[in-house]
């Protein structure tokens, strides 16, 4: 099996080839304005070295285009909002929470029907057929071409909304429908949220696929493509146009991913450090712990499936000040070739500490040659203490455990610190999100309350569903892995009700491969 | 009806209450912030609500108490809408044939402590100035008119898809808990209510005063406190004459569900002056002992907060997690909590502790 990761990051564009378990070359080259050029260039730098110049299996991306894209209010479509379980929450309608400038952006036009679901599967009203299908002949008046709709409780019975579906592609077959349970977990607005933000996304989804797909034929590859998910899975193309915002936190999840399998480790911590941040997380069964709080993307609450995860202010270009030694948050970013003193430039960075330190040997070693002991150990005791403080901060056990450091700014963490038993850094470590994108598995999720089960009985009919959900997904049904269990009882409920959340994820079936293509 | 002084309530001052009655909350009582959303919307459409003190309250005046009830999981899916805590204030005022001269909330803590001002909103009453708990308890008879043995009926449950129902007598409020809870699971676990009208007099003599007003400079001082990065913690215990209890980061979790209440308890390490011991929290829905070196420090009634250590905000026992910097403490429950009557309602033994009350407060909130 060879695959090709490659990661789209702020400053750079990382690829690698993986073949048999091994990695046989990375490269790392300037992410572009336009995305694709930077991926071509990474790939053709790739196959220039000839044992990766070979026909491959998949080509896996990660990419933080679309989130930047929210963020940046740029490539943002109107869309029409149908929201299913009037006559309640009739007070907080789509986009209730919203900041101004992105509702007036991509509000189309919404609706609110009668529909939905109790929390113990009883229909809430009777589904306004009638109202559904004059929404349909609205959006199409309006010319609107994509459309989400959430339904109350969906996670539980998704009817509602794929009745909404059924009657959409009758009246308006053009238009693309993101359905809430598709995306999100029990919470109604944040899951509407994220269906919004996703029909918003669509038409960037489908000219930013295809631009990734023509760089990849550009670069002489025939493979199928994949795009890489915020739980550190994968997704095929065609899957990824119609939900690209589980491509959110992809980025992050890699690197996690890619440090689980470079060092063979399952369960540990893991800290990233990278030119202006560092992105410190928790890996269990081998993929990064899910946080399970709201996350808000440029203003807007979601309850996406998100890597749990601390970024602070500390890389290896954050400004070293001396008075008194601090090191970050502020950074030179991509202009640390430049800006740093051992690259010539006159801005005392934590590159240089490290340099003066005989932590690493890059640039010119005479240019902090100057430096105090004094300060050079202070700023490496404040990086320590902030690295300390926060990767404690994340751990979810007491005693001590395992810390794998990766990314470009690895050196900045200490050889020992409180509460963590070893630190270990791996080979291609600097690559460790191409790497991460490039081995991707395959998952499928279940998130439901069930009453009068046993514990035991709750989670294995969850995990029955989560199966299923991965199978239909591409995952290979004897490779299947369970990756997360989470039980929650819930107050005032009867019946001793138990939610449960269970994720399970496995290699790429075979032949799904060669049909994706 | 003589002239009555009011104050409007502006929307700072919501944005705090969300804020202090989360940390009024002890623990539970459910998040805010859906009625936060519904009074942000009111507000923009030119909505106001007036506050009233509990004082200027005439008699023979009738005042709505109201509350959401149910499970916070429901209310995310059927989002708290402004509209219906108002109906069950107007069935109320139909089946009485009475009419209301203001609305107050059962509990100030948590998101019922937003359930007034959106039925005030809407029915264009004011909010008087007090509620019945002072915090927030999970049962109906944890108030200061269940301990004043005032009438515990009628009760009105509103359902938006048009069910109407109205508790119209019981024997106890442990009766109105048991038949109001069951209509509420069969609504599908959430509903609107209104518990039994009071009179002017009755909110005088034991309403728990001046809890919205509590709230709000709680609120107040924790954004103050952010803004000008002191201590947000410090600013709270300086506003309500409270005491830290502890410092450090929660490493144990244990919940489970008895009775369809979220019980179980959590254990925090110690850090800076507490370094080295080991605080242990019990709650049901909110928190109700702590122990340390399994001596019990504080207890219910008074108010038990567990604050994000860094920004002050209360942190809820069905979101509290390992690893979450935190600061305990503790405020001093009203006086009507812990008269010999209150303690035998909301006192340790009324969630299965066999402690005797003992206050962290030497003068424990006087009247």
């Amino acid at each position: 099996m060879k695959r090709i990761g490659i990661d789209v990051g702020g400053t750079n564009t990382d690829a690698v080839l993986i073949a048999d378990d091994k990695v046989v070359h990375s490269v790392k080259s300037a992410t572009t304005a336009d995305v694709t050029s930077g991926i071509l260039a990474a790939l053709k730098a790739l196959r220039s070295n000839p044992a990766a110049a070979v026909p491959v299996d998949a080509v896996v991306i990660g990419t933080t285009h679309f989130i930047n894209a929210v963020v940046q209010r740029r490539h943002l479509q109107q869309i029409g909002a149908i929201r299913i379980g009037m006559p309640a929450s009739a007070s907080l309608p789509p986009f209730c929470d919203w900041p101004t400038d992105l509702a007036a952006l991509v509000n189309g036009e919404t609706f609110m029907l009668e529909g939905g679901h109790d929390y113990d599967g009883r229909p809430f009203m009777p589904l306004d057929i009638d109202g559904l299908k004059a929404a349909a002949r609205a959006i199409k008046a309006k010319g609107l071409r994509s459309v989400a709709v959430a339904s109350s409780f969906s996670p539980l019975d998704p009817s509602c909304e794929t009745t909404a579906r059924e009657i959409l592609a009758e009246i308006c077959p053009d238009v693309a429908v993101t359905l809430s349970h598709d995306l999100g977990r029990i919470g109604l607005l944040e899951r509407e949220n994220a269906a919004l933000l996703n029909a918003a996304l669509h038409d960037l989804a489908v000219t930013t696929v295809a631009a990734f797909r023509k760089a990849i034929a550009d670069s002489g590859i025939d493979a199928p493509l994949f795009l890489t998910q915020n739980d550190g899975t994968v997704m095929q193309a065609e899957i990824a146009t119609a939900f690209p915002v589980m491509s959110f936190a992809s980025g992050a999840t890699n690197s996690m991913r890619g440090a689980a399998y470079l060092s063979g480790l399952d369960d540990a911590m893991v800290v990233d450090v990278g030119g202006t941040t560092s992105d410190i997380g928790q890996l269990r069964h081998g993929f990064p712990r899910e946080a399970n709080a709201v996350v808000e993307v440029g203003g807007v609450r979601t309850l996406f499936r998100m890597p749990d995860l601390l970024s602070i202010g500390l890389g290896g270009g954050s400004h070293v000040e001396q008075n008194p030694v601090r090191v970050g948050p502020l950074s030179v970013g991509y202009r640390l070739t430049s800006d740093a003193l051992v690259f010539g430039g006159d801005r005392l960075t934590a590159t240089d500490i490290a340099v003066a330190a005989g932590l690493i040997d890059i640039g010119d070693r005479a240019r902090v040659a100057h430096l105090p002991k004094s300060v050079i150990d202070a700023a490496l005791a404040d990086a320590h203490r902030q690295l300390e403080g926060d990767i404690d901060r994340m751990k979810t056990e007491a005693g001590d455990v395992p810390l794998l450091a990766v990314g470009g700014g690895a050196f900045l963490v200490p050889k020992r610190l409180a509460g963590i038993s070893k630190i270990i850094r791996v080979p291609h470590g600097d690559c460790a999100n191409a790497v991460g994108a490039a081995i991707a598995q395959v998952s499928g999720e279940a998130d439901q309350v069930f009453r009068d089960l046993t514990r035991d009985d709750a989670i294995a009919a969850a995990r029955g569903i989560a199966e299923e959900r991965a199978v239909q997904a591409g995952a290979d049904r004897k490779t299947l892995k369970t990756v997360d269990v989470e039980d929650m009882p819930i107050a005032y409920l009867p019946g001793n009700a138990l939610r449960v959340r269970v994720r399970v994820a496995g290699a790429i079936a075979e032949p799904k491969i060669g049909a994706a293509a | 009806m003589s002239a009555v002084e009011m104050k409007t309530i502006s929307l700072d001052d919501i944005e705090a209450l969300a804020v202090g009655a989360w940390i009024l909350g002890t623990g539970g009582g459910g998040s805010p912030y859906l009625g936060l959303l519904n009074l942000r919307r009111l507000y923009a459409e030119g909505h106001r609500v007036q506050l009233m003190s509990p004082l200027e309250l005439a008699d023979d005046d009738w005042v709505a108490v109201v509350s959401n009830m149910g499970a916070p999981l429901v209310g995310q899916e059927r989002l708290a809408d402004s509209r219906s805590i108002a109906r069950a204030v107007r069935m109320q005022e139909e089946i009485n044939d009475i009419k209301f001269r203001a609305v107050m909330s059962v509990e100030i803590g948590g998101g019922n402590g937003m359930q007034a001002l959106m039925a005030a909103a809407h029915l264009g009453i004011p909010v008087v100035d007090a509620d019945c708990m002072g915090r927030a308890f999970p049962e109906a008879q944890m108030t200061s008119v269940a301990i004043g043995d005032l009438r515990p009926y009628p009760c009105t449950l509103y359902d938006p898809r048009g069910i109407e129902a109205v508790v119209t007598k019981v024997p106890s409020w442990k009766w109105m808990e048991r038949a109001s809870r069951k209509i509420c699971v069969e609504m599908g676990s959430i509903a609107s209510t209104s518990k039994a009208p009071r009179t002017g007099r009755e909110v005088k003599d034991w309403g728990i005063h001046f809890t919205t007003t509590k709230a709000i400079a709680i609120g107040r001082a924790v954004d103050a406190a952010n803004r000008s990065h002191q201590d947000p913690i410090a600013a709270i215990l300086d506003c309500e004459g409270g005491q830290r209890l502890f410092t450090g980061k929660i490493v144990d979790v244990e919940r489970r569900t008895t009775e369809g209440f979220l019980r179980g308890s959590a254990v925090i390490e110690g850090s800076d002056d507490d370094r080295g011991t080991r605080l242990k929290l019990s709650f049901q829905n909110e928190w109700i002992v702590a122990w340390r070196d399994g001596e019990a420090i504080a207890m219910c009634p008074d108010l038990i907060c567990v604050l994000d250590s860094v920004n002050g905000h209360g942190i809820g026992t069905e979101t509290v997690r390992y690893g979450q910097r935190i600061t305990v403490i503790a405020l001093p429950a009203p006086a009507v909590l812990t008269s010999p009557r209150g303690l035998d309602f909301v006192g340790p033994r009324a969630f299965g502790y066999d402690l005797d009350f003992r206050s962290l407060f030497a003068t424990p909130g006087a009247p």
